[in-house]
């Protein structure tokens, strides 16, 4: 297998397929990017791909610890070693050093590699999106010096590097790749993935990695077989139809977030919450419900919505409301060869709808408890449709139907409020663990509630 | 032109953007035949190893050996109490390593690991401090401070309150967790890179490990992607490791701990129980207080005692207390042995202190920011342990100069004004004041030596005993040396720390490092000099005192045209047979402490600041965000203003990260839940405060401290106890005033609990 790093191609051969890109750079000397975390939180090691993005060829910021070397096949990789050319630091290297951005310097080629993505992203604005550095973690500058120097990025220089975004990206295409420990298979079709599949039924599913590879990574988990889902176009889609919206599984939040214009606001709420920019730059929806956990942040809003799931295997295709597709903790209704396709999101989207999450940090935590929730009022200020979803609270992602049924063609008032708050109290047994204590998660589930009855009411003018 | 004082970028900025920076695990493809360790770890927190068989780990392919007990030709611990055995026969907490696997891959040490057999006795943990309190389960203590009487004092108060706070512990999370790499050296030595504060004691422990004299040992580290404390003596037990691994082999070894490792086995701050008795007037004067500290000491000493002691000397912070009893003890539980972490029990000495004073003026309804000021030192006071507060005027001085500056009067109204018209939504405004105390606390360690060395071209070599960990300490450095000998800043090269260069450093620690290390290198520089003016004065045919040093030129006073080269003159004081090397070498003067009378004066100087903090709480859940702070810190006549910022602003978050959202949880089987970076959450951008004013205090300089600076590792961290006290401010509005409880970190969870606390009296209050 090979592929272009730093603007040189390299041959790999003979390395473990769960052998990451971080390690397999620091083999090789390329010792700039670090490893924090191992688990896509501190962003030590982002490097950046060359992709294709809404608006054209870019440079995608990635944890290059979440990449399982063969994933790279046939792309085009640079580091932080391939910025400074002929001697001269990038602007975005100058701007750190000129801001005092680095003092220990460990986390400092992960902001160096996000600052450049962003400043060649083809679609910023004219001012620095600091968003964009929210992935990477810094334990000594308190972060306003990089802020400083992000706000000190102009656009970026016609240099060699803009150059290449005027060419296009590599496409990524089917790939194997073998080595004694085991096997990667990138299928470049659906029909050929899913072939694939009922030969191999036992195969590990590889969509973007950032669950798969903490796996390798910190449990130390090891599969023979790998499959990887990145170069199949079927789960590539973003179609807009009359009633309803259909999500490829495999889209990374990052595309999806810049092409679902006119989202609702609870998904537009989500982005942000949804992990980091550079999780999201390879984090698939597919992923995120297949791999089922109960604090995922995607069931929530995609529950609220009454969105469903599109699975295929060898044997045809099946729809299933997401409502009845966790299964159990951990488990869903994805058979042995099924592969999650899209995801369909019915039109049109709900008056209100919120996405809540309480986590210990706003940004990029994991939630303690989650909630979406979806309304639509009707004639004299009653409930017409109701929507509660919560992650958190139970073994799996729960949708409370009892509480949203008892709702139903009642005044949004307190009163009704105070008695679903209630209920909710009957509907979870939320447990104790790390992040929050049982009362907690059930009065969260109750107060999120109670937050979104104070905003709607408010906005339809309703009196509390 | 002054050097010192110049606002330059760190000395590796350039290395750090470019990733050519090397951290020690970055030497591991210099070494073609390393090794690779892996800890087997123990299941229990609490247990006896009754065997251990290798024999299985043998097998598999790639690991060439397991170390144990057997293979310690010396003294089988990591640190000089010898409480720290490295291959234990009782384990003392979950995840203690028992033995150490060696493969040709990370992949094979670690099956390796999974392989080696150990049968283990589970005893009774003890997994907190009360539990250690009811089980009598100390490691130090009591240790007292005092002064006048507190009970009788009490008794006489015409107010009284009492209260309790916990404070939890916090993991350093410095990027770069531990790694060490050993090698036999060219001569038989034994050659090890670690990421170490304190390289001497690095070497002191490898050296008794492998039962060398330290003369065969020589350690580096080349700089460390953070420290924080967390690496002063808690790289000791990998850097010999990787020594007793390569002394077994003959290969070199590396260990280097994953993040999850770093998290389990390696100690942290103290968490600490504050239990608090005050008597006070009307107007919130003190009058007397008793202080109870407890502190999870964990399993071994470490810097546990040092560290209580620092919290009892801060118990005061910034305030005179006529009659203060200060009471410490160090609990031994079965977790990670808890060691130095920025502030090093000032922080937690200091958030018992606000948390007092808080509680003082909420129970007399009178804002706390009055009831502070009110009970401010005044120059010429002492403290409870007999240290005059020198220059306590200072206090005062930011305390004002900050509320005017923060506009706090007008802030106070708005935030009042927001309170009233918001319900489910509440903003707080806290003032909180900084004094920290400068020096190792053991007298000993504040010394200092350099090696200044001047090449036949003019370049220079400086080594000290310094680590760069991040802090600035090489740019200080830097800029003292070019200062100090009259050449650029690109003429000089700062040396990796290695203690072949400078023997029997201190560590790197205590916010001493340029203080010390800076000393020692304008000492060396003046020496040297001292040597070069005679040559020189020959050249440019004046009197030798009247020879000037400036910017790589040599001239004599008031007439810098007729100036010669830095590196002509070298050449010729070379030909002349004169030495161009020299050491320097400072020890701080007149420090004494005497513990059992708990009197002296343990402090060269204080260091003070103090901090502005408002914030907004979501009454829904208790979540925050931090709108607004204002600093102002006195870091005297600041060295090098970009560092010494960066110390202040990074100091502020890693403070606020402690006191809000940073949380240690041990399960019931002693396990850290919290112990990795998708569970223990630090600072992100979005804890960075909106608003962020950040001042030095102006004509500050700090007489007999290198070039009038102050200390600033530390100091700034203590500044974060205003977001916690703004917390309160916000959680009181909730309710009708009287007093807010909150423990440390204030996570949602907890400031929710808190707002409910203050409704429910609220309503009981209405229900009346």
């Amino acid at each position: 297998m090979e592929f272009v790093l730093n603007g040189r191609r390299v041959q790999v051969e003979k390395l473990a397929p769960q052998t990451t890109l971080l390690d397999y750079l620091r083999a090789s000397g390329l010792t700039g990017s670090k490893e924090g975390c191992a688990e896509g939180e501190c962003g030590a090691c982002t490097v950046v791909l060359v992709r294709e993005g809404p608006a054209g060829t870019e440079y995608r910021g990635v944890n290059s610890c979440l990449l399982f070397l063969p994933m790279l096949a046939g792309q085009e990789v640079y580091t932080v070693e391939g910025l400074a050319q002929d001697g001269k630091l990038a602007e975005v290297q100058a701007a750190m050093v000129q801001h005092g951005g680095s003092q220990c310097g460990y986390c400092t080629p992960g902001f160096v590699m996000s600052l450049f993505a962003e400043q060649y992203r083809p679609d910023r604005g004219p001012e620095f999106d600091l968003h964009a550095l929210s992935g990477n973690l810094c334990r000594c500058t308190g972060y306003r010096p990089i802020k400083d120097a992000a706000l000190s990025l102009g656009p970026a220089p016609e240099d060699s590097f803009k150059a290449r975004l005027r060419e296009p990206a590599p496409v990524l295409g089917p790939a194997v790749y073998e080595s004694e420990q085991g096997r990667f298979v990138r299928p470049g079709s659906l029909e050929e993935c899913l072939t694939f599949l009922a030969l191999h039924p036992e195969a590990k599913l590889v969509a973007g990695g950032t669950d798969a590879v903490v796996e390798s990574n910190l449990q130390y988990r090891r599969w023979e077989l790998l499959v990887g889902l990145e170069a199949i176009p079927e789960l590539k889609v973003f179609e807009e139809h009359e009633d309803m919206l259909e999500i490829g599984a495999g889209l990374s939040l990052g595309e999806l977030e810049r092409r679902w214009k006119g989202a609702p606001q609870i998904v537009r709420e989500w982005f942000p919450l949804f992990a980091s920019p550079l999780i999201r730059n390879s984090a698939t929806l597919g992923g995120n419900l297949g791999t089922a956990s109960p604090i995922g942040d995607s069931p929530p809003m995609l529950l609220a919505l009454d969105a469903a799931v599109r699975i295929a295997g060898k044997e045809g295709e099946r729809v299933v409301p997401l409502a009845e597709f966790f299964k159990g903790y951990r488990q869903t209704a994805l058979g042995k060869g099924e592969v999650i396709v899209s995801v369909l999101v019915p039109k049109p989207f709900p008056a209100h709808s919120r996405f809540f999450k309480v986590a210990k940090r706003r940004l990029d935590d994991i939630s303690t408890v989650a909630a979406g929730f979806a309304l639509e009022l009707g004639g004299a200020g009653r409930v017409a449709r109701v929507r509660l979803a919560y992650g958190g609270v139970a073994a799996t992602p729960v949708r409370l139907f009892a509480v949203e049924e008892a709702l139903t063609g009642q005044p949004w008032s307190e009163a009704s409020l105070r008695r679903a708050q209630g209920m909710i109290a009957e509907a979870i047994k939320p447990i104790s663990d790390h992040r929050g204590s049982a009362e907690y998660r059930l009065r969260m589930a109750q107060k999120l509630l109670e937050k979104f009855y104070y905003e709607t009411a408010s906005a339809e003018g309703v009196k509390g | 032109m002054k050097v010192v004082g110049k606002a330059i970028p760190h000395e590796s900025a350039v290395e750090h953007v470019t990733g050519r920076a090397l951290y020690t695990d970055d030497l591991l493809t210099r070494f073609p035949d390393l090794l690779h360790a892996w800890p087997v770890l123990a299941p229990h927190a609490h247990a006896k190893v009754l065997a251990l068989d290798p024999s299985r780990a043998l097998e598999v392919p790639g690991v060439v050996t397991v170390l144990t007990a057997e293979d310690v030709p010396g003294v089988g611990h990591s640190s000089h109490y010898h409480d720290e055995p490295l291959f234990p026969a009782e384990v003392m907490f979950h995840g203690q390593p028992v033995a150490w696997v060696l493969g040709e891959s990370l992949e094979a040490a670690r099956l390796g690991a999974t392989r080696v057999e150990v049968e283990y006795e589970p005893l009774p943990a003890i997994l907190s401090i009360e539990e250690a309190i009811a089980a009598g389960s100390f490691l130090a203590g009591p240790l007292r401070l005092s002064r006048g009487d507190a009970a009788s004092a009490l008794a006489r108060a015409p107010r009284r309150l009492s209260g309790e706070v916990r404070i939890g512990g916090q993991e350093h999370f410095y990027l770069e967790t531990h790694a060490s790499i050993a090698h036999l050296d060219e001569s038989g030595g034994v050659m090890v890179h670690a990421s170490t504060q304190h390289p001497s004691e690095t070497q002191e422990v490898v050296a008794m490990v492998l039962g060398l004299p330290r003369n065969q040992v020589t350690v580096q580290c080349l700089r460390m992607g953070g420290g924080f404390g967390g690496k002063e003596t808690q790289a000791n037990p990998y850097a010999a490791i990787a020594a007793l691994g390569a002394w077994k082999t003959r290969h070199p070894v590396r260990v280097r701990l994953p993040r999850h490792l770093d998290m389990a086995l390696s100690g942290k701050r103290h968490p600490f129980l504050g239990r608090y008795e005050a008597g006070f007037d009307d107007e919130g004067r003190l009058l007397a207080v008793r202080i109870e500290l407890y502190s999870d000491g964990g399993y071994s000493l470490d810097l546990s005692e040092p560290v209580l002691w620092r919290a009892m000397f801060h118990s005061d912070n910034a305030y005179f207390v006529p009659d203060l009893e200060v009471t410490g003890h160090v609990c031994k539980t079965h977790k990670t042995s808890q060691t130095a972490f920025r502030g090093f029990g000032g922080p937690q000495g200091m958030v018992v202190i606000e948390d007092l004073l808080d509680r003082v003026a909420r129970s007399l309804g009178l804002p706390p920011e009055a009831v502070r000021e009110r009970n401010f030192y005044r120059e010429g006071q002492t403290t409870h342990y007999g240290q005059v507060v020198k220059d306590a005027g200072r206090i005062q001085a930011i305390w004002s100069e900050l509320k005017a500056s923060s506009e706090l009067e007008r802030r106070r109204a708005e935030v009042a004004a927001f309170n009233a018209s918001s319900p489910h939504t509440k903003r707080g405004l806290a003032i909180t004041p900084v004094k920290f105390g400068i020096s190792f606390t053991a007298t000993f360690y504040n010394q200092a030596g350099a090696l200044v060395l001047i090449y036949r071209d003019g370049s220079v070599q400086v080594n000290h005993g310094g680590t760069e960990m991040g802090q600035g300490v090489h740019t200080k450095v830097l800029q003292v040396a070019a200062q100090s000998l009259g050449v650029p800043l690109e003429q000089i090269r700062i040396m990796p720390t290695r203690t072949d260069k400078v023997p029997n450093t201190s560590a790197t620690a205590a916010s001493t490092g340029s203080d010390l290390n800076g000393a020692a290198v304008h000492q060396a520089c003046e020496i040297l000099k001292e040597r070069l003016a005679p040559v020189a004065a020959r050249y440019l045919g004046c009197a030798p005192e009247r020879v000037r040093f400036e910017e790589g030129r040599i001239f004599p006073e008031g007439q810098p045209e007729r100036f010669v080269p830095f590196a002509r003159v070298v050449e010729a004081a070379y030909l002349e047979r004169i030495p161009l090397f020299a050491q320097g070498y400072y020890r701080t003067p007149d420090l004494h402490f005497d513990k059992g009378k708990g009197q002296g004066k343990p402090f060269h100087y204080f260091a003070y600041g103090a901090a502005v903090s408002e914030v907004e709480v979501d009454g829904f859940t208790g979540e925050y965000r931090l709108l607004r702070t204002d600093i102002l810190h006195d870091v005297g006549d600041s060295l090098s203003p970009l560092v010494d910022r960066g110390q202040v602003e990074g100091g502020f978050v890693q403070g606020l990260g402690w006191l809000t959202l940073e949380e240690l949880v041990w399960d019931a089987q002693g396990r850290l839940a919290t112990g990795g970076a998708s569970t223990y959450k630090l600072p992100s951008w979005s804890e960075l405060p909106e608003v962020l004013n950040v001042r030095f205090l102006e004509r500050a300089a700090e007489p007999g401290v290198i070039y009038g600076s102050k200390a600033v590792g530390e100091p700034p961290l203590m500044l974060a106890i205003s977001v916690r006290e703004a917390l309160k401010d916000a959680v009181a509005a909730f309710g009708q005033g009287g007093i807010v409880e909150l423990d440390a970190p204030s996570t949602p969870e907890r400031v929710y609990w808190a707002i409910e606390k203050v409704r429910a009296r609220k309503e009981v209050a209405v229900g009346d």
